[in-house]
C-alpha cells in the first residue's frame, strides 16, 4: 500500500510538468452549464471506496431468487457458466496453466460488482433493475464466490468495506506508476 | 537461358532463401519482365472489351465498389444468444496501402451498435471541474479540429498466437482487430479547460451511450498529450460501428480505451476500477499477478502478403509486403526474415512513415520454390525491437491475453500454400 502511495505521488508530479507545458489552445466556448440535477441523473459511476452508491438494500436470497429468473440462462447454475461468462469459483487458480479468472477470484473491487451490473446486466434489458435488486444480485454473486455469508444485508455503507480474495494480485503498469 | 543471363538472379541478394535488396524493383528496370507472368496470350482481351461498347451507369449518390471485389469483407464474430457482445475483423490479407477503408475498419462491441440520433446525443462533462458542460455534436463540430491518420488495435489482436499449436488463420482472423483511419476531431484538453480541472482532478473517467455503458479510466496525462473526441473518420462522420457520432480516441492506446459513443467524462482524482479495467483488459501473468492499466501498443508488425490461407502460384519473383506499427510513435526500421529468423534483410518503407498509424513495408523475394518461414520485425524510434514468440511467452506465459505483440511466422509450403505456424 505504502508503495503504491509513492507511485501516485510521482505520477502527480510528472503530470503537473506536462500540464505546464501544454499549449494553451482555445475554443469557442459553447459548452452549456449542467445542473446538479442533470449530472446526479447521468453520474452512475462507483469508484472502490463507494462514493456516489445509492440509496437501497439488498440480501443474499433476494440476489438468488433474482438471479434464477433474470441472469442463469447465460451465466449457469450458482454462476458456473453457460452460453457467457462464469461468475463464480477458480479460487486459487490464477498461478496455475488453467487461471479462471472469475468475479471471485480474480476482480479486485465488490464495488465494481454493483457498477457492471447496474449499467451492463442482464444483457438483453440492461437499465431495468431496481438498486434494491443490484445490492441482492451484488451479495448473491459475492456469496456463490464464499466471500459472504447468506446472512449478508449490503448498501452503500457495507458493501465498499467487502475485502476481495485478490485485492492485492494486481499492480500498476509502469506507464502509471 | 543460364543463371547469369537473367537479370533477377544479377540483383543483390540480403538475407538468405531469396530475400532481395529493398530497391530491387526500383533499380533493374528489366526486373519485372524477367519475373514469371501468369497472362497467357489466349487470355488477352479483344480489341475492344463489353463494357468499352455499352454507355455505363450515371453518378451514384454514395459510391459503390466494384462487383468484383465483393468477397472483400469483415469477418464477424459473434454467438448466440448475446449477439452484441462481438467482433469483426480487418481482412488485411486483402489490402494495401495504410488506410483502412470505414466499412472494413474492425469492430469490438461489448453489447451491440447503437442507433443514435446525432441530435438527441449530449456529452457532459463533469466530476473535479469548475463548471459541469453540456455538449452536442453540433456544438462540437464548431470547435478548432484536427485531423491525423492514426492506427487503432484492440489489445486482444493476434491473441491466437498463444495457443500450444499454430492455428489455421489468415492475416484477418489472427490480426484483424486492427485498422488505421484519418480521426478528425476536437483536442479534449480544450473541452476540459472550458470545464475547469480542478488540481486533484488526475484521471477521467469516459462513459459510452452503448447498452454496455463501457466506461474506462485514462490518466490526464494522455488527455494533455493528444487525446481527442473523434467527429470524422476518413473525411466522412464515424461509421455507428466506429462510435458515431462522437468517441474518444486515444493514439497509440489499446483500442478498448477509445471509448466509443461517448456521452459522458467524470474528472477523477484516481481510476475509477471498472470492469473492463479489472476483470477485462488486464495481464495475468504466470505468478498469478496481473497488471492493469498496460495503455500503450507494443512495436509490432506483420506480413499481410503473402499471408494465411493464400496460394502462391509457382517460384518467381514476388513482393512481400506487410504492416508495422507502434504506440511509441514513429517505426525506424523494419526487417523481413524468410528462413525463420536466422537471417534478416531490411525492408523498404515506401512512406508515409507517420506516428501512431500503419506504415506499409516491402520487400522483394525470389521463391524458389521450396518451403520457406517467412517473418517480420519492426523496431521503432525509441530502439524497442518487436520480440520472439519464444522471448514474449517466457517472459509472460500463455495467459496473458492481450497486447500480444509477437513476430509472427507463415510457412510457404512447396506448394505454394501459406499457413500460420511456429518456429
Ligand atoms: C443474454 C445473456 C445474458 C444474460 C441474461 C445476463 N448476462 Fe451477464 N454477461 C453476458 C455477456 C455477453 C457478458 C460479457 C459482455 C462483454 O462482452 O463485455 C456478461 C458479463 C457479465 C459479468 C462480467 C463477467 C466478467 O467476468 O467480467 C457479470 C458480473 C454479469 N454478466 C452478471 C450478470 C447478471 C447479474 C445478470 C442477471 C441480472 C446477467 N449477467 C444476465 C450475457 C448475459
Amino acid at each position: 500500500m505504502l508503495t503504491r502511495k509513492v507511485h501516485v505521488c510521482n505520477f502527480i508530479v510528472l503530470n503537473l510538468l506536462l500540464c505546464s507545458f501544454a499549449l494553451a489552445q482555445e475554443g469557442p466556448g459553447l459548452g452549456v452549464p449542467a445542473t446538479p440535477e442533470q449530472v446526479a441523473g447521468w453520474d452512475i459511476s462507483i469508484d472502490p471506496e463507494g462514493e456516489n452508491l445509492p440509496a437501497g438494500s439488498g440480501t443474499v436470497a433476494q440476489g438468488e431468487a433474482i438471479y434464477d429468473a433474470q441472469c442463469f440462462a447465460c451465466h449457469g447454475q450458482n454462476g458456473e457458466g453457460a452460453t457467457n461468462d462464469r461468475l463464480a469459483g477458480g479460487h486459487g487458480s490464477l498461478a496455475t496453466a488453467n487461471a479462471t479468472k472469475t468475479v471471485g477470484s480474480y476482480w479486485p473491487y465488490a464495488t465494481t460488482v454493483f457498477d457492471y451490473v447496474r449499467r451492463a446486466m442482464p444483457f438483453s434489458q440492461p437499465g431495468t433493475l431496481s438498486n434494491d435488486e443490484v445490492y441482492a444480485l451484488t451479495a448473491y454473486l459475492l456469496n456463490i464466490n464464499g466471500i459472504v455469508d447468506e446472512t449478508t444485508v449490503l448498501n452503500a455503507e457495507t458493501l465498499p468495506l467487502i475485502e476481495m480474495p485478490n485485492r492485492d494480485g494486481f499492480f500498476w503498469s509502469a506507464e502509471v506508476r | 537461358m543460364s543463371d547469369s543471363d537473367n537479370p533477377v538472379d544479377q540483383i543483390e541478394a540480403v538475407a538468405a532463401n531469396g530475400l532481395l535488396h529493398r530497391r530491387a524493383f526500383l533499380k533493374t528496370g528489366t526486373l519485372l519482365t524477367a519475373g514469371a507472368t501468369f497472362l497467357t496470350a489466349q487470355a488477352a482481351p479483344p480489341e475492344l472489351d463489353a463494357w468499352s461498347k455499352v454507355p455505363g451507369r450515371p453518378p451514384e449518390a454514395y459510391g459503390n465498389r466494384s462487383e468484383y471485389e465483393s468477397d472483400v469483407v469483415r469477418l464477424p464474430g459473434f454467438s448466440p444468444p448475446a449477439l452484441g457482445a462481438g467482433a469483426s475483423r480487418t481482412p488485411h490479407g486483402s489490402l494495401e496501402g495504410m488506410i483502412t477503408p470505414g466499412a472494413l475498419h474492425f469492430e469490438r462491441h461489448h453489447n451491440g451498435i447503437p442507433n443514435i440520433n446525432p441530435d438527441e446525443h449530449r456529452l457532459l462533462i463533469h466530476g473535479l471541474v469548475d463548471r459541469p458542460l453540456i455538449f452536442d455534436l453540433e456544438s462540437l463540430s464548431r470547435y478548432p479540429l484536427v485531423s491525423r491518420i492514426q492506427f487503432l488495435e484492440c489489445s486482444g489482436n493476434s491473441r491466437l498466437l498463444d495457443a500450444d499449436q499454430p492455428v489455421d488463420g489468415t492475416a484477418q482472423s489472427i490480426h484483424g482487430l486492427l485498422s488505421c483511419s484519418e480521426w478528425t476531431g476536437v483536442p479534449l484538453s480544450i473541452l476540459l479547460d472550458e470545464a475547469g480541472v480542478q488540481t486533484e482532478g488526475m484521471w477521467i473517467l469516459a462513459e459510452g451511450a452503448d447498452s454496455s455503458l463501457m466506461t474506462r479510466s485514462i490518466p490526464m496525462s494522455k488527455v494533455r498529450d493528444d487525446a481527442i473526441i473523434a467527429i470524422y473518420q476518413n473525411g466522412e462522420r464515424l461509421r455507428p460501428g466506429n462510435g458515431y457520432p462522437m468517441r474518444l480516441f486515444l493514439p497509440g492506446w489499446e483500442g478498448n480505451t477509445s471509448v466509443k459513443w461517448l456521452r459522458r467524462i467524470k474528472v477523477t482524482a484516481g481510476p475509477t476500477m471498472t470492469r473492463d479495467e479489472t476483470s477485462k483488459y488486464s495481464d495475468l501473468r504466470p505468478d498469478g499477478s496481473a497488471r492493469l492499466f498496460s495503455f500503450q501498443m507494443g512495436v509490432k508488425s506483420i506480413i499481410t502478403s503473402p499471408s494465411g490461407q493464400q496460394t502462391m502460384r509457382g517460384p518467381g519473383l514476388y513482393q512481400i509486403s506487410g504492416l508495422a506499427w507502434t504506440g511509441a510513435g514513429r517505426i525506424s526500421r523494419v526487417e523481413v526474415s524468410a528462413d525463420g529468423g536466422r537471417t534478416w534483410g531490411e525492408a523498404e518503407l515506401p512512406g508515409p512513415v507517420l506516428s501512431k498509424a500503419l506504415t506499409r513495408f516491402r520487400m522483394p523475394w525470389r521463391w524458389n520454390g521450396g518451403p520457406a518461414l517467412i517473418q517480420s520485425r519492426a523496431y521503432d524510434e525509441t530502439g524497442a525491437i518487436q520480440p520472439t514468440r519464444t522471448a514474449l511467452i517466457s517472459e509472460r506465459g500463455t495467459q496473458f491475453n492481450y497486447h500480444n505483440h509477437a513476430i509472427q511466422t507463415w510457412l510457404v509450403s512447396a506448394n505454394g500454400e501459406v499457413s500460420n505456424a511456429y518456429s
